[in-house]
């Protein structure tokens, strides 16, 4: 690898790959996210490369492993360019027919096409797939392009141009401003104006010089993965945003935190800075500019509180991952104790783009407060799982429903959750409401990291709220008491709701601890906490009302409130659900009607997700 | 020559820093499935941490387990995808399978229940990992035949 010393080194290697690149007459690349790993692709790509070499094409097709392109629905996924053929659900076994009939014939093999199910149509190109269309994919677009272990992908495409225009072209506080202009706001989930952090870091005065940058990759809330996706398909683009903001910014220092659970972000990551480092974008004298800076990684032990700026400080520390109260401020003392920048894995990586685009282009996507795009997970109940980009101000209906796809099965839509355990649910009423950070926050909710979780009918609000009380009563650090001991109080509440034991007192009780906690927790996890009780009370206030005075979930969810039964006039007596039921409690002899035996049933469900006739019953 | 213990090469390979506690943490668990109190001296006296410290950073953390692990480790993720998509059923039914609860291992060491709180693989949820490999779309009767499998394959029924 050869060391990049002026702008004019950088332009002449990004011309020189884009020449080799452009030699190959056609590109197969291959997601490698983590959904399509988690689907085979590993082996997929391992057959593509020995099908490569079989048919001796390795010197005319270029084949990509690339980062998540965000469709998990459909992995594992190949496109082949230039004709941009999207195939889908692609197994090991097909891999040799697809690329001989494609890549050899000229054929395309029309039975891995996504078919959209609303109009029956097979789809040859990604831009005709109807989850792709209403997206603005600034960001995950470049994955299909880079292989995130291999910094020449990405600066054959114009990677560290931005990098090379603020060394050279733009004092620090040219840049900061560029980015206020451009209206970035934090992703992570507050929404803080991005420029206003970097600009109270710049004015602090550190004692010995010493300021520091960090990349939030602790992406703790449950049902988001984008940061995860942008760290594994793209760390260069990451690393490029935070030696930006660190010039920005004067600091001389880096760590990215990133969650254990998410070991190949981690590998991408350390090869990612090894590449950058030994082209110089890393270390001392960056490309000949006289900035120096580094990037080191810590690596997250499973603590939810650790995405909290304070907590994540100690976690790099070395010490325990307690937040601390916020007198002074990180920009001005933060990780040991020197003035500090914490951004989110997104927001790190708008910044190359809005250097290179220019604020004013930038600033024309999404709403007047809420600029750029977002990245969120598109989760739960809903057709088209997967990763969507789309730019601030869509509807939630067109991100669920014209790019989602709708609910699978014929179900109906209960509520979308956004925000993560800090967030709210969102009832149906409210799907026209725009995405962005003000408007969600009107309707009880947050942005959050970008995690937008479909409910349908099937999905107990009461048992929703208890969900992340319980979770976040297991993460909450324990320091201060209104989170630690209210959280344990609501979810004694909602443990006797939707066990059948709840009574209409306590719905004023949830209220109310909702409230101390949110006016006197210590930091942003605690004062947040109770915001799914409250959002779920406010939207669904009926279904709790329902546990406790009926004694009913409407969904079925809630275990002491269903009970199981046989219709005798379907049951066709074929065993299935006896020999399947864990406790012994279905009883009948062969080819007559079983029965549910009440008291020994524990209500698991088994018998009614092997029956094939609809037989049993749950009510 | 003697071995260096693996908690000590770990202080090594980060140059004993206490930024890389956390890894080095995490990479003496990988060698003994647990973090046993002998590696754990050795680290406090190695790094000049005190115990007390340590103790509180290896407790903290969820990943971290000072009691021994089983052979097999079977993880149940319990974010809110894999939740609104029954994965409490399919716990319910691990637990019952296993006789223990999560975090707690079976009596002969082979298999350890644990819970996630989100592997960022909500398309496929609810996602079960067995020893780091995913399967997706799991349902209470499939959590039922995987177990089943996995005690056939240790000769056990």
């Amino acid at each position: 690898m050869v060391r990049i010393e002026t702008p004019a080194a950088l332009e002449e290697l990004r011309k020189n790959l884009a020449d080799e690149r452009r030699r190959y007459e056609r590109v197969l690349i291959l997601c490698g996210g983590t959904g399509c790993r988690a689907q085979g692709c590993n082996a997929v790509y391992e057959e593509t490369r020995k099908v490569f070499e079989e048919l001796g094409i390795q010197d005319r097709v270029a084949l990509r492993y690339t980062g998540c392109h965000g469709f998990c629905e459909m992995g594992p996924i190949m496109i082949v360019k230039p004709q941009d053929i999207f195939y889908t659900r692609v197994k090991v076994g097909e891999v040799r027919d697809l690329i001989t009939k494609t890549l050899l014939d000229g054929e395309i093999v029309r039975e891995k096409l996504y078919v959209d199910p609303r109009s029956g149509d097979a789809c040859l190109t990604m831009s005709e797939v109807p989850f792709y269309k209403k997206q603005v994919r600034l960001l995950l677009g470049m994955n299909e392009s880079v292989d995130p272990k291999n910094i020449d992908d990405y600066i054959a495409i114009g990677g560290y141009s931005a990098l090379s225009k603020a060394l050279f072209r733009m004092e620090p506080e040219q840049i900061i401003e560029e980015v206020r202009r451009a209206g970035l706001r934090g992703r992570g989930g507050a929404g803080f104006p991005t420029a206003e952090k970097w600009a109270a870091t710049r004015r602090a005065r550190s004692r010995d010089g010493i300021k520091y940058v960090l990349c939030n990759a602790d992406e703790g809330d449950p049902g988001a993965y984008m940061d995860r996706s942008l760290l594994e398909g793209n760390p260069q683009l990451v690393l490029e945003g935070m030696i930006i903001g660190a010039y920005a910014i004067g600091a001389c220092e880096g760590y990215v935190y990133v969650r254990h659970e998410y070991p190949l972000a981690v590998e991408n990551l350390y090869t990612a800075i090894e590449q950058a480092r030994e082209m110089g974008f890393l270390g001392k004298d960056i490309m000949g500019s006289g900035f120096d800076f580094d990037v080191h990684v810590s690596i997250g032990g499973g603590a939810f509180v650790c995405g909290e700026s304070t907590a994540l400080m100690a976690s790099i520390e070395g010490r325990l991952g307690e937040p601390r109260v916020k007198h002074i401020h990180t920009a001005e003392r933060g990780l040991y104790d020197r003035p500090t920048n914490l951004n989110n894995v997104e927001t790190w990586a708008n910044v190359p783009v809005i250097i290179n685009m220019g604020a004013e282009e930038y600033a024309k996507l999404g709403t007047e407060r809420s600029k750029g795009t977002k990245i969120f997970s598109l989760v739960g109940k809903i057709r088209n799982t997967g990763l969507v980009e789309v730019p601030m101000g869509i509807s939630l209906r067109e991100i669920i429903f014209d790019i989602g796809g709708g609910m699978p099965n014929g179900k109906r839509f209960k509520a979308v959750q956004t925000g993560g355990p800090s967030g709210g649910c969102i009832p149906e009423q409210l799907l026209d409401t725009p995405v962005d950070f003000d408007s969600l926050y009107d309707v009880g909710s947050m942005m959050g990291s970008g995690g937008m979780i479909v409910m349908d009918e099937g999905t107990c609000m009461v048992d929703i709220a208890r969900f992340f009380v319980d979770f976040l009563c297991g993460e909450s650090c324990g320091k201060c008491v209104p989170c630690r001991e209210g959280l344990k109080q609501m979810l004694y509440i909602l443990d006797d709701i939707t066990g059948g034991q709840g009574s209409p007192e306590q719905l004023e009780i949830l209220q109310e601890l909702a409230e101390v906690m949110r006016d006197t927790s210590l930091c942003g996890l605690g004062q947040t906490a109770a915001n799914p009780v409250l959002s779920t009370l406010r939207y669904f206030g009926e279904e709790y009302r329902e546990h406790i005075l009926e004694r009913k979930c409407r969904a079925g969810v809630c275990k002491a409130l269903v009970s199981y039964s046989i219709d005798q006039d379907k049951c066709t007596g074929c065993m299935r659900c006896k020999k399947a039921c864990p406790v012994g409690a279905i009883s009948g002899e062969k080819k007559k009607p079983h029965h549910v035996i009440g008291e020994k049933c524990e209500k698991c469900g088994i018998c009614l997700e092997v029956c094939e006739f609809q037989a049993v019953v749950r009510k | 020559m003697e071995q260096k213990a693996p908690e000590l090469a770990a202080v090594e390979k980060y140059g004993g820093r206490r930024s890389c506690l956390i890894q080095i943490l995490h990479e003496t668990q990988r060698e003994y499935h647990y973090l046993p109190e002998k590696a754990l001296r050795n680290i406090s006296k190695a790094m000049g941490i005190p115990m007390t410290d340590l103790y509180g950073v290896a407790t903290f953390f969820k990943a971290f387990s000072l009691e021994p692990k089983g052979k097999h480790t079977i993880t149940c993720c319990m974010g809110t995808a894999c939740h609104v998509r029954n994965s409490q059923g399919v716990l319910d039914e691990l637990r019952r399978c296993l006789g223990i609860e999560p975090g707690q291992t079976t009596d002969d060491m082979m298999f350890s229940l644990e819970t996630v709180n989100c592997v960022g693989a909500c398309a496929l949820g609810p996602v079960v990992i067995i020893d780091g490999e995913y399967l997706g779309e799991v349902t209470p009767a499939r959590a039922k035949k995987i177990v089943q499998r996995l005690m056939e394959g240790e000769g056990k029924d």
